[in-house]
């Protein structure tokens, strides 16, 4: 966490929490306290599994929670617009589409079904670029190929478009606004080994030339093939946050959760961790993880706080100094 | 336990996705049949799993020719085999609780004096605990309910068990804990098993052996990966 960004961030997330009020004056903590940075040119993946919060935290930076959230703590876009106290009017007219890209979760649900992927691509780029007339041809068959969609599928429904195709269609249209910073949810769901690859591959292009990236993923491959840094979640918290290189080769993850879900991959042990996450509405008072976890014992009942990078009390001194060790941009 | 003699199955009969495709697996045995996306080995899964008439060619389920595919075939034949499919959202009933989910094959089959034991068992295996279990699929996540579809997939006790992506939505611990679960049962009951999927990794770890679909599919050149069907 302490890692120097060498530019401004573009985004800087402070004690983010997410709540959700339920009936009964029941509370869903769905995201508490996330803090992180992401400069420009860099992937951040955020990793965990289904219904950890990673995609409330992403809704969350889009302003696209429903009613009963209530949310606190800052998300600063670019040093000037704090998106959790920004209204609906300066989201919808200045933020989304063009200063945060969305490359949705299921591709195929998100293009608008009863017209052609050229028809939206045509649409967003009126209303995000003020191209107007002939111009608009050739500015949406630049679009498409921006993101490698080939030009003669433009004329074709979201149905007749392959998983792959789809899901670069769902980028061309993020990529239009120019914004600074992408927000890929689960990119990769559904898709095989190969179109991963490729999907991921192209965001990392896209890093590559200037924009930050937030990948949410549970999909460890995916985020070890293109991510700078890896932050890790569970019950709604991030408990590390690491340099990439260093998660998925050597030292490895420190926290216990990360290490079990590191060693469930069926390249490495495949054993899964015992049990199952909490429920986010019923969480304990202590580590959320205590409960799974092979090294837990009393200090346990109490929340440890998040330093050098980790959350757990089990830190023993050597593993406490790695995150010290200056880690490379 | 299983063989797949020359089949030919799809959507149109004068373009079928599966050509002339041949496999076996053998009692005991598990193969992982490894294809991209959209080739055409979901539809040899429902092929195998008595869910989809092949146009041609023929199948042999635990020494008996398959005769009849969906309701047409034989209670014996239909629950002889267990699916397990990718998506447990479109493989739940919404309105039944995990529990019903569960109990579900017990009760179609006139069994439910061996429901209460039957489920508490298989819940205890799959790790699903009491509360969860009286709660209906949208209360639940997806790994959760992947868990109750694949206990419902075994609460028959069936010879052949059918994996068909079953943990492509999953996370790699949830992903572990569910083969864990299979290879118990396989285990126990001597059960065969055909897990269909795209990750190479995860299907040799698990299974005696792996076939590649281009290996079966011998009448044409390998089909560009195209459909997000898995």
């Amino acid at each position: 966490m302490k890692k120097t960004s060498p530019a401004r961030p573009v985004l800087s997330v402070a004690g983010l929490s997410v709540r959700f009020r339920m009936r009964g004056g029941r509370h869903v903590a769905a995201v508490t306290d996330a803090t992180f940075d992401l400069a420009a040119g860099e992937c951040l993946a955020l990793v965990g599994e289904s219904g950890c919060g990673k995609s409330v935290l992403a809704s969350a930076l889009l302003g696209l929670l429903p009613a009963n959230a209530e949310t606190s703590g800052a998300a600063v876009l670019d040093g000037d617009t704090d998106l959790v106290t920004a209204g609906e009017r300066v989201l919808a007219r200045t933020v989304r589409g063009r200063r945060i890209g969305l490359v949705p979760q299921s591709p195929a649900a998100h293009l608008t079904p009863v017209r052609t992927v050229r028809a939206q691509l045509e649409e967003t780029l009126r209303e995000l670029t003020g191209v107007r007339g002939p111009a608009v041809g050739p500015a949406a068959r630049a679009a498409a190929g921006r993101a490698a969609f080939p030009a003669d599928h433009l004329d074709r429904y979201p149905h007749e478009l392959s998983g792959g195709l789809a899901q670069r269609a769902a980028t061309a249209l993020a990529l239009i606004g120019d914004a600074p910073l992408l927000l890929a949810d689960e990119p990769t769901t559904g898709l095989d080994r190969e179109l991963v690859e490729r999907t991921v591959d192209e965001l990392r292009r896209h890093t590559d030339r200037g924009r930050a990236l937030l990948l949410i993923t549970h999909d460890l491959a995916a985020a070890g093939r293109i991510a700078d840094r890896v932050a890790v979640m569970y019950a709604g918290r991030i408990v590390e946050l690491a340099d990439a290189e260093r998660f998925f080769g050597r030292p490895g993850p420190r926290h216990p959760y990360a290490r079990g879900l590191l060693e469930a991959l069926p390249e490495r042990e495949f054993a899964p961790i015992p049990g199952m996450p909490p429920e986010l509405a019923d969480l304990p008072a202590g580590c959320a993880f205590a409960a799974r976890c092979p090294r837990a014992d009393e200090r346990c009942g109490l929340q440890p706080s998040f330093e050098n990078g980790v959350a757990c009390h089990h830190l023993t001194g050597v593993e406490i100094h790695r995150a010290e060790e200056p880690a490379d941009a | 336990m299983l063989e797949l003699n020359r089949v030919t199955a799809g959507y149109d009969r004068r373009d079928p996705v599966v050509r002339d495709v041949s496999l076996a697996v053998a009692p005991g045995e598990s193969v992982g049949l490894l294809g991209p996306s959209g080739c055409g080995k979901s539809t040899l899964a429902r092929v195998a799993a008595l869910l989809h008439r092949p146009d041609a060619g023929s199948v042999v389920l635990a020494g008996a020719p398959v005769k009849g595919w969906r309701y047409r075939a034989p209670q014996e034949q239909r629950t002889a085999v267990g699916v397990v499919f990718q998506q447990p959202r479109l493989s739940a009933d919404p309105r039944l609780s995990l529990r019903e989910l569960i109990a579900q094959p017990l009760r179609s089959t006139g069994r439910r004096h061996e429901v209460a034991v039957r489920v508490a068992e298989l819940a205890r295996e799959v790790g699903l605990t009491g509360e969860l279990l009286d709660r209906r699929p949208h209360a639940v996540s997806d790994g959760q309910l992947q868990r109750a579809c694949l206990a419902r997939a075994l609460v028959l006790r069936p010879g052949l068990l059918i994996c068909d992506e079953m943990t492509a939505m999953l996370d790699a611990s949830t992903t572990a804990a569910l083969v864990s679960v299979v290879e118990a049962y396989r285990a126990e009951s001597g059960a065969a098993l055909l897990a269909v999927g795209h990750d190479r990794v995860l299907l040799e770890r698990w299974c005696d052996r792996t076939v590649r679909w281009e290996e079966l599919d011998g009448t044409r050149e390998p089909a560009e990966a195209v459909g997000a069907r898995g």
